[in-house]
């Protein structure tokens, strides 16, 4: 047997083209055709206002102007509001925007005209040239604005609530009202985003002779893009194709679609009969593409003497900006993935998902559950402070416990199904946590620093993560007679290594050399039947139906070469593209293989002589049997029952400067738990990475909104993200692996899991480290300062208040 | 992000240049490009022509001499940071120069560039402040001398005329008995600084004769405060004494009492650490 592929360290195959910078990415696609023509958005300036009239009768003057449209000259189902992709029946007041604004702007960079140009530059000339008339409306920015809601972002809107929501099991309130202790804590998240590499970007072009249009989309869905084109276009399904090339990040930004562009390019390249492309800058991004995060909530919590919840009930605000397109999912994993790997006896958790008059809001790596993790790990934070009791301690005492798996939490999850946990073994995983990180080391540590005048802080946090969701993924597996192994799968890749993991399983299960393997992904033309890579999905949905379908062929394998080698199935096996008889010589190699599965009239080379007519096959019966196909090939489908819930818990340990307020982190470690690994080096890059956005996400970004609607830190000047100096030098990375029994492979997503809990650990730390509570993130030098100055006259401070 | 459209000339001499910038009024210089180019690409400068000196001859140079370090127009940052001579003659230059910006950047970005871009948020303008350096401009109308003492009129707004090019930035070197310093706290290394502050400090023995602090993102204007007074007297305040002349802001990333609250923090470290640098000077002097 070859050795095993299925957990192997194999470094990724498809870094040599991206360190050389040899990526292909939408930017770089049809470079060479001089017929190609480029775009340019008129976004709005301003956050709220009405469209009283749009001038473009300077535009047509500028030397390279092909064309412009405004809402005005869009028809049919192009004239109407972009999809709200996901409904629910809470989302009472979905609202979605137009491709172009139709008679109303609710946030700064909505667009409101397209350009059509010979290069980018003429088009942002031409731009520059359009006059609009507004009427300006007070903006809403912020949660505490939508919610006084003196204002409305939407006129149809009552109090700027696009859902209410609540989900409970048991009576909270009633478990809390006869508690032994009580608290109430009110805490903030605040607003950030993806900001991936690679911004926005569409080319599409349209082949009048065929009537076929094919589009190039910087996207995490083709299928989801070519769904949306072919409708608002009018178009047969049949003719459109969406293509994903590499892409330059997604992090969740780009599950959204379509985005108005994605439409407006295609629509020019159809009406202008050129090739047509959009590429998104770097200020469009902040202003025009999606944000997340932005939550506030208020905690009520009973609990006993040992700290077990007693009774739970959460309630919260989130801001998702000017329309809803991606439905309720971002505060419907908040609301249910806060509980992370604890069992409250009773809880209830109710939102209210709000307008403002800014950018909109989709799911973000951890969607949501960043903001749930902050909550609760805050909350078991302040009942161990209540209590006097180790922080881990508390946490132990309300972890669901291996036996007690599959574990029903009697709500409802994003997917519209049961929250029932697969499996998982907490306590394992805090025992090797706690190792990992001295934890039982660090007050002797933390004295010794301060004998140096130094102060430390240690936290940690533990979260749950639903990952995997349904409904399907595809393959299809095609043995060449060459006995190259091609795989088509529908999800994309942003980078996340697809080519070597699912090789990796195609390698164990077909039983051939991972270098023969090429994985497509992506691409409508090889899998119209696909959903998405987003909610750390793709291994779990994808590797499993790549499984499954290299399984077929592998079933079809040995039955054809059963036949030609006289043997029976049950006595070959596959090793390295060759079927043998066990323990003989006897052989075959699955090109050949291939080769004899396809009847052939025509020999096209040597080796498909053995295919043709008067070489194979029983001249009495039909040369594919009636229940067959030719060719050495499998599809399957995986769709599972739910989704699967991986964890993990992260610890830091931070010091905070006492003169300025500076914070360092000093050691950082994880231990993870995503089931069965396919590649430990995937995994912990992708864990390395997630650490990475997290630190950025708890101490250097955030969007600063004006009063006005303004985003003041459009640009990575002053969008901080973290520099290669900013994040941990080591990660320290300890596994377990419990195996989902929801799939064939028992893995589990590991994409977004390395950012769930860095808003919660760095406060937790940072907490330690100061002694007064944080209960606001992210949090800067500045903020932290302030904070030292509003708790300098109190010895003991609290927020967390006793009692409801 | 596509500039406005403007056009392009570049001069192989300096007499074609100062002609062409004398003869646009629109017309700006181009050197590094790296704080121009961003914004000419957000359209929040948009000249009627580009002036790029980079072919212009003889203004590569960092030349060191008895009386300092003199910087060519040309001079990128980086081969400012990497000359060991200058570095010698005036340590503050490598000290400020490894905060400004990133490898890449300085590999492109002037010092020069950076000196009559007038940003307050940026270490150089200041450092020639504190020097007590100066730039000597050219124009059709002939070469003149500006200290740095008249050379930042407001924010990013530099008292260089239209039509004159900055040739060359001299920063006097260190006299014996004098020790610099320089700390800088930036929300990610190589940022703008939120606060960074510079000491010039000149001792006669243990005595500190005379005590200057420069500051950087403090106030709209690069500012040096002399603090000799503040730091004789044994009970005195520099920090105090230079607040007085500095005027902190709030921006996103900051508030107004958390840079007041650095420049208390940094001022003191800054003159200690000068006056060490001094004094270790001074020894080394005397040892041979
Ligand atoms: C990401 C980033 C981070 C940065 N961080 C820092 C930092 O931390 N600290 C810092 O100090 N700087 C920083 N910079 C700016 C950098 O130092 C620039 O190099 C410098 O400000 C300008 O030099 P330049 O040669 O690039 O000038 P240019 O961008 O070419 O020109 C800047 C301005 O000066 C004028 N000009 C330039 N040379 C002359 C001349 N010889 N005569 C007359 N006018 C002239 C131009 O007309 C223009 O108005 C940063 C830049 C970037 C992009």
């Amino acid at each position: 047997m070859t050795t095993k592929m299925f957990g192997a360290k194999v470094a990724r195959v498809e870094d040599q083209r991206f360190l050389r910078g040899q990526g292909r990415y939408v930017d770089d696609l049809l470079t060479d055709d001089p017929r190609l023509l480029h775009s340019a958005v008129l976004r709005s300036p301003h956050a709220h206002a009405r469209i009283v009239d749009i001038d473009v009768s300077d535009v047509l003057d500028v030397e390279g102007v092909v064309a412009v449209w405004t809402w005005d000259d869009l028809t049919g189902p192009m004239a109407e509001p972009l999809p709200l992709l996901i409904p629910h029946p809470s989302l009472t007041h979905g609202r979605t925007q137009y491709a172009l604004a139709k008679d109303e702007v609710n946030y700064v960079g909505e667009a409101i005209a397209f350009v059509v140009a010979v290069d980018r530059y003429v088009a942002e000339d031409a731009v520059a040239r359009i006059r609009v008339d507004y009427e300006f409306l007070k903006p809403v920015v912020g949660i505490a604005a939508a919610r006084a809601a003196a204002t409305a972002v939407h006129d149809d809107v009552p109090d700027n609530v696009g859902a209410r929501m609540e989900q409970e099991n048991g009576d909270a309130r009633a478990a809390i009202a006869t508690a032994p202790h009580t608290l109430t804590l009110d805490l903030d998240v605040e607003r950030s985003a993806c900001t991936p590499m690679e911004g926005r970007g569409t080319v599409a072009r349209w082949d009048p002779d065929t009537s076929r249009l094919t589009v190039w989309s910087s996207t995490q869905t083709s299928t989801g893009v070519r769904g949306c084109v072919a409708a608002k276009l009018g178009l047969d399904l049949a003719k459109v194709d969406v293509v994903t090339p590499d892409v330059g990040g997604g992090f969740g930004v780009k599950i959204n679609h379509p985005w108005p562009e994605e439409l407006l390019v295609p629509l020019a390249a159809m009406t202008l009969g050129r090739p047509v492309k959009f590429t998104e800058d770097r200020r469009e991004h902040f202003i025009s593409s999606a944000h997340e995060r932005a939550q506030q909530h208020h905690v009520e919590v009973g609990f006993d003497d040992d700290g077990r919840l007693l009774g739970l009930n959460v309630e919260f605000w989130h801001d998702h900006g000017a329309y809803t397109p991606y439905g309720l999912i971002v505060p419907i994993i908040t609301s249910t993935q806060l509980l992370g790997p604890y069992k409250p006896a009773n809880y209830r958790v109710v939102f209210e998902s709000l307008y403002t008059n800014t950018v909109i809001v989709t799911p973000y790596r951890g969607a949501g559950r960043p903001q749930g993790c902050f909550v609760m790990e805050r909350t078991m934070d302040a009942i161990a402070a209540y209590l006097g009791k180790d922080r881990t301690e508390v946490r132990a005492t309300n972890f669901i416990q291996p036996d007690e798996f599959p574990y029903e939490h009697g709500l409802v999850f994003q997917d519209g199904r049961e929250l029932t946990y697969d499996s998982g073994d907490y306590p394992a995983s805090l025992v090797k946590l706690k190792e990992l990180v001295g934890w039982d080391e660090f007050e002797d540590f933390r004295a010794e620093m301060a004998a140096q005048g130094r102060k430390v802080g240690i936290g940690l946090a533990c979260y749950v993560e639903g990952t995997g969701v349904g409904p399907y993924e595809g393959a299809h597996v095609h043995v060449e007679t060459s006995g190259k192994v091609k795989v088509a799968t529908g999800l994309t890749t942003q980078g996340q290594g697809h080519q070597t993991a699912f090789a990796q399983i195609v390698a164990d299960t077909l039983g051939v050399r991972f270098e023969d393997v090429e994985i497509t992904t992506g691409d409508t033309r090889k899998m119209p039947y696909a959903v998405g890579t987003f909610a750390s999905r793709a291994a779990v949905m994808s590797g499993s139906a790549i499984h499954l379908a290299a399984l077929r062929a592998k079933e079809k394998a040995l039955r054809i070469a059963a036949e030609a080698l006289e043997a029976s199935e049950d006595d070959l096996e596959i090793a390295d593209g060759v079927v043998t008889v066990r323990g003989t010589d006897a052989s075959i190699d699955l090109g050949t293989v291939a080769v004899l599965s396809n009847p052939l009239r025509y020999a096209f080379d040597e080796a498909s002589k053995a295919a043709t007519q008067f070489s194979v096959g029983d001249p009495g019966k039909p040369p594919v049997a009636e229940d067959d196909e030719p060719g050495l090939e499998g599809k399957d489908f995986y769709s599972p029952p739910r989704s699967t819930f991986a964890n993990g818990m992260h610890a830091v340990i931070v010091e905070t400067d006492p003169d300025t307020a500076e914070i360092k982190i000093l050691k950082y470690a994880v231990v993870h738990d995503c089931g069965n690994l396919i590649n430990p080096m995937i995994v912990e890059g992708q864990i390395h990475g997630g650490v990475a956005q997290g630190v950025g996400g708890a101490l250097y970004e955030r969007m600063a909104y004006d009063e006005s609607g303004q985003l003041l830190n459009a640009s990575f000047m002053d969008f901080l993200m973290p520099y290669a100096t900013e994040v941990p030098t080591r990660i320290d990375i300890d596994h377990l692996e419990t195996p989902s029994p929801l799939n064939p492979l028992g893995i589990k997503g590991a994409g977004e899991a390395g950012v769930i809990p860095s808003a919660a650990v760095f406060a937790a730390a940072i907490e330690d480290a100061e002694g007064f509570p944080i209960m606001s993130m992210p949090i800067s030098p500045s903020e932290l300062f302030d904070l030292r100055l509003a708790h300098a006259d109190e010895p003991h401070p609290t927020e967390a208040t006793p009692g409801i | 992000m596509k500039p406005a459209p403007f056009a392009f000339l570049r001069p192989s001499t300096l007499e074609e240049a100062l002609a062409a910038l004398a003869g646009e009024q629109g017309a700006k210089v181009l050197a590094g490009g790296q704080s121009l180019v961003p914004l000419l690409s957000m359209r929040l400068a948009a000249p009627s022509m580009l002036i790029d000196i980079n072919a212009l001859p003889d203004l590569g140079h960092v030349r060191v001499a008895e009386d300092g370090v003199r910087v060519g127009a040309l001079a990128r940052h980086a081969e400012v940071l990497a000359s060991a001579e200058a570095a010698q003659a005036q340590p503050l230059l490598g000290m400020a120069l490894s905060h400004v910006a990133h490898p890449t950047i300085r590999n492109r970005g002037t010092t020069v560039g950076s000196i009559v871009h007038a940003d307050a948020a940026a270490e150089m303008p200041m450092v020639l402040r504190l020097l007590e350096g100066s730039v000597d401009v050219v124009s059709v109308r002939g070469r003149r001398t500006i200290p740095a003492a008249e050379l930042f009129a407001g924010p990013l707004e530099s008292t260089l005329a239209h039509d004159e090019i900055a040739v060359e930035a001299f920063f006097p070197g260190l006299a014996p008995g004098a020790g610099v310093a320089f700390q800088e706290i930036a929300r990610r290394h190589g940022d703008y600084a939120l606060v960074g502050v510079a000491a010039h400090v000149e001792t006669d023995g243990e005595a500190v004769t005379r005590a200057r602090v420069g500051f950087v993102s403090v106030s709209d204007v690069p500012v040096v405060v002399d603090v000799t007074a503040a730091v004789q007297d044994p009970g005195g305040d520099p920090a105090a004494t230079a607040l007085a002349e500095l005027d902190p802001a709030e921006d996103i990333h900051a508030t107004a009492a958390y840079r007041t609250h650095l420049v208390k923090v940094l001022a003191p470290r800054v003159l200690a650490a000068a006056t060490d640098h001094a004094r270790s000077r001074a020894g080394e002097a005397i040892r041979p």
